[in-house]
Order: C-alpha cells, then structure tokens, then sequence
C-alpha cells in the first residue's frame, strides 16, 4: 500500500566491502570513543558520602515540626491520616497533663504517630492538610533496610530533635 | 381550624397544618431550601429563636394581607399563614444575613477543631462551611472559660458554647429536678452548674446529643478517635428506662461511644438513658441492626464506598470479567 506521509526510509541492505569485512577500523573506532570517556566529567556521584543537591519542591522524609518555644505543634487532629491516599499515618492521641505544657503546644497531642513508609508515596497530601503546620516533608530520601517493620517510623525519628539553647 | 395552609418557600408551594412554623413547613419539602438551625430543636419545647441562623424572607405576609414583613424573620418561630410566601435560598439578602450570623456566631467560638471531639459531625462547622465567610474581621482577645466537669462522665468547655439553651431545656424537659442553666447576663453568660453539681438524671446524658457545637462532650469519648475513623453502627437492647435505639461508634472490636440516631437535621430521634450511653460499651450488650447510613456529604462517611460495582455509566465488558472472574470474586468476599 502507499504510504500516507512519505517519510519511511526504506533500507537496502548492501554487501560490505574490503574494509568493512576486516571489522578491525570500526573496533578501533569504538574503542576510541571509551577512551575519550574516560578524560570526560563523570555523570555519577558517590552517594550517600557525595548527596546531590534537592530541588526546591522535592518532598522527602517527613519531620514533626515544634514551635518557637520547642513545643510540638501536632495536636493528632487526625486530618493527615483522613488526606493520606496511601493509608500510611496512624495516631493515637492522649491529653496533656499539667506538667507536660512545655512539651506539648495544644492540650491534645498525640503519643503515637507512626508512618509506614513502604506505603507512603511522598504525594505531601498530609503537609497540606496539616492545620496546625506541624508536618513537613524536607528530609532526605527514606533509608533502606532488611526488615519491613523497620520502615514503620514513629515519634523518636519523626520529630524533629530540639532547638539548643545558643 | 381544619383547612390546610397553602405556603409557598422559594417558589415551592406546600400544604400544612396551620399554625405550624416556616422552618417545619420547610421540613416538610425537604432539599435544600430547609433554613439551618442551630438552636431549634423539634423534641424540646419552647426551644428556638435564639441563634437567627434561621431568618427568612416573607415577601407576602398571607393571602388577606399581602404585604411582606418588614423585616427578616426567624423561621422557627414565625407561624404559617394562608398564601404565605417565603424566599429562604433565593433571596441574596438572607444569605448575607446569614452570613453575618455565622461571622457573630464565631466571634467568641475558638476554633480549636483540630482538638474538639464534636469536629466532623458538628453543627456549626457545616453552617460555618454553607454559609459563613471564609475569613474573620474579629481582631480581639476572645472570651475563654475553664473548662467545667459536669458529672464525672460529661464535660462542659463554655468556651466553645453559642448560648442556644438546647442543653437546658433538654435539662428542664427530660429531667425532673435540673441543677444547671444560664448564669450572668449578654456577653458574660454561661452555660454553669451552682457550684459544679453534679448532674444525677438517667438522661443528663442527652445534653451531649442536643450540643450543636463541642461544648458539651462526653468524657468517655475525650480524646479517643476522631468521629470520621469510626464505624457507625445502628443497634437497640431491652432498656429497662429508655427505648434503647442507638448508633454505636466501633473502632476495630471496640465501642468507643454510644449516642442517640441522630436524623438528618442533627436530633436525636430517641433521647437514650445514661446506662445505655455511658455503662454498655461492649458488643455483647446489643443487638446490632447494620451500618448506619451516613450522608456521603459528611466527612464521616469519606474514603468509604457503598459499592465496589462500577458506575451504571460505565458499561460492562464481558469478556473482561469472564477473564478476571477469580478477582471480581475475590473484591466480593471482601
């Protein structure tokens, strides 16, 4: 049949000659081309020791963010986990005691928070849900691990370590 | 008096029994021209006119005098009239009325949804989100309380109540001897026990149901679960006191709380004694009749889907699901 728009090449397969038979200029060629590689930059980076460096909108790990005084701002309000299309925060809240107000910035807070981070695909649904601006996907990329009950993070990697008095 | 009223609301025209009010006259259509109410409750007597989020427009007063009412009315409180015609929805000066309500309603109210039980299944919320401004020009300190156990089982945050007397008539009403009203006057007013008395009535319960905001909650439920990750169960028992139809809200095995059926308006259709409420929290202790239908407008009833069968519009392709026939059975059992 004719072809609608002209642009297929039809090849022709024709003998090779003298020089193409011997393969030995085109060997030299690509070995050539290797060599050259080997002066140019490299593409590569020797991570985790080099890191490259993250563009402004990437989302990564989450952290649990504290306020001015060092207090958590998560009041386990439970709208993260409501937002999550993977299904990956769980929480549990408790109510704050008396003594506890240095620690906890709303009289709810929550004492578990763990997030299963095989499920979580780093879509920042929760960071923009979050009412209270307590969780932030700025950390790096997920560690690996062997066991899959090592990838559910709770509190003690979440929040983040804090503020020293300077 | 024995012939019906003929009322028209938002061009809707309705027969009632005279002498019924606008908001029950609407009720009785249904839909969305119904006029929110936060104070109004159809099972306490005498309650109503007190939160204004129900004002309506009459355009024509009845059919023997057809001018319009000066000003807008609270429905739940204005009487029917023959060839009365009443704009709720249509009219853009009751919507900026209303707007102004939500606004005044929220002036004093601390917006501490995050934290508050009732959030997710709370009236002033949902009016707030229909019908309020998205944004407050209040610039002052709000009025705060502390927070006030009424009974080891029920507890008050005045902070968040809107003054609509529901609890205390549901006091008044339910319970023979009521220990807690409205103490001081306009902007200091509160909803307050005489020096925190406790409250002994099987059915002092009931305020946490009638509560349209999170001003009354239940101390059992404080802090447990977020109403949207729990499962609404309708169920009943053999109460000795009270009919015993109630919702139970399950998480995973557990009863986390037990509360009145609430309808579509937010009343309970049966007030339920304290020992049904707060003493059986165990599956053992009822008869369970199924899920609860929720409104799938409501945030409780998000993420969950009544049917894993595809829409009508989408047409099925045998062949396919002659192909896949062990995994559709396989979502079935599910």
């Amino acid at each position: 049949m004719e072809s609608l728009t002209n642009k297929k090449k039809v090849l022709q397969q024709k003998p090779m000659n003298f020089w193409e038979r011997l393969y030995l200029p085109a060997i030299f060629q690509g070995m050539a081309i290797t060599f050259m590689h080997m002066f140019k930059k490299k593409e590569t980076i020797f991570y985790p020791e080099v890191k490259r460096e993250f563009s402004e909108n990437w989302r990564g790990l989450h952290s649990l963010k504290r306020d001015e005084e060092g207090r958590e701002r998560c009041t386990a309000c439970g709208l993260c986990a409501l937002a999550c299309p993977a299904e990956a925060i769980t929480m549990i809240a408790a109510e704050r005691k008396k003594e506890e107000a240095h620690l906890y910035r709303e009289e709810k807070y929550a004492s578990v928070y763990e997030i299963n981070m095989l499920r979580c695909i780093f879509c920042g649904l929760c960071e923009e849900a979050c009412p209270k601006e307590a969780i932030y996907l700025d950390g790096n990329i997920v560690e690996s691990n062997y066991l899959r009950q090592d990838f559910i993070y709770g509190k003690d990697k979440l929040v983040e370590a804090p503020f020293k008095a300077s | 008096m024995s012939e019906k009223a003929r009322v028209t609301i938002d061009g809707i025209t309705v027969e009632v029994e005279p002498g019924i009010s606008i908001l029950n006259a609407a009720r009785q259509i249904g839909g969305d021209l119904v006029p929110p109410a936060m104070c109004y409750y159809s099972k306490l007597e005498g309650s109503g006119g007190k939160c204004r989020t129900c004002l309506v427009k009459v355009s024509k007063g009845s059919e023997k005098d057809p001018r319009p009412m000066p000003k807008l009315v609270a429905s739940c409180r204005t009487t029917v009239m023959d060839g009365m015609e009443v704009e709720n929805m249509t009219s853009p000066e009751v919507i900026e009325a209303r707007k102004g309500i939500v606004e005044l309603l929220l002036i004093n109210h601390p917006l501490d949804c995050p934290i508050c039980d009732q959030a997710g299944e709370c009236d002033l919320q949902n009016l707030g989100y229909e019908h309020g401004a998205a944004g407050t020009r209040y610039e002052f300190e709000r009025r705060t309380f502390d927070k006030i156990d009424i009974g080891d089982k029920i507890q008050l945050h005045m902070t968040r109540c809107i003054l609509c007397y529901r609890c205390v008539f549901t006091a008044d009403q339910l319970t023979n001897n009521r220990v807690h009203g409205i103490l001081g006057r306009g902007d200091a007013s509160e909803i307050s026990t005489y020096i925190e008395n406790v409250i002994t009535n099987d059915f002092s319960g009931n305020v946490i149901d009638v509560c349209p905001v999170g001003a009354l909650t239940d101390k059992t439920f404080r802090f447990k679960n977020r109403v949207w990750f729990t499962k609404p169960v309708d169920a009943h028992r053999d109460c000795p006191t009270c009919k015993g139809k109630v919702a139970l809200w399950y998480k995973g095995e557990e009863v986390l709380r037990v509360t009145g059926r609430k309808d579509q308006y937010g009343e309970v259709e049966d007030f339920i004694c304290n020992a049904c409420r707060f003493d059986h929290k165990k599956t053992s202790d009822w008869v369970i009749e199924g899920p609860r239908h929720i409104e799938n407008t409501s945030v409780i009833s998000s993420n969950h889907y009544d049917t894993m069968k595809p829409l009508p519009v989408i047409q099925q392709n045998k062949a396919l699901m002659e192909a896949n026939k062990v995994e559709f059975e396989r979502t079935k059992k599910i």
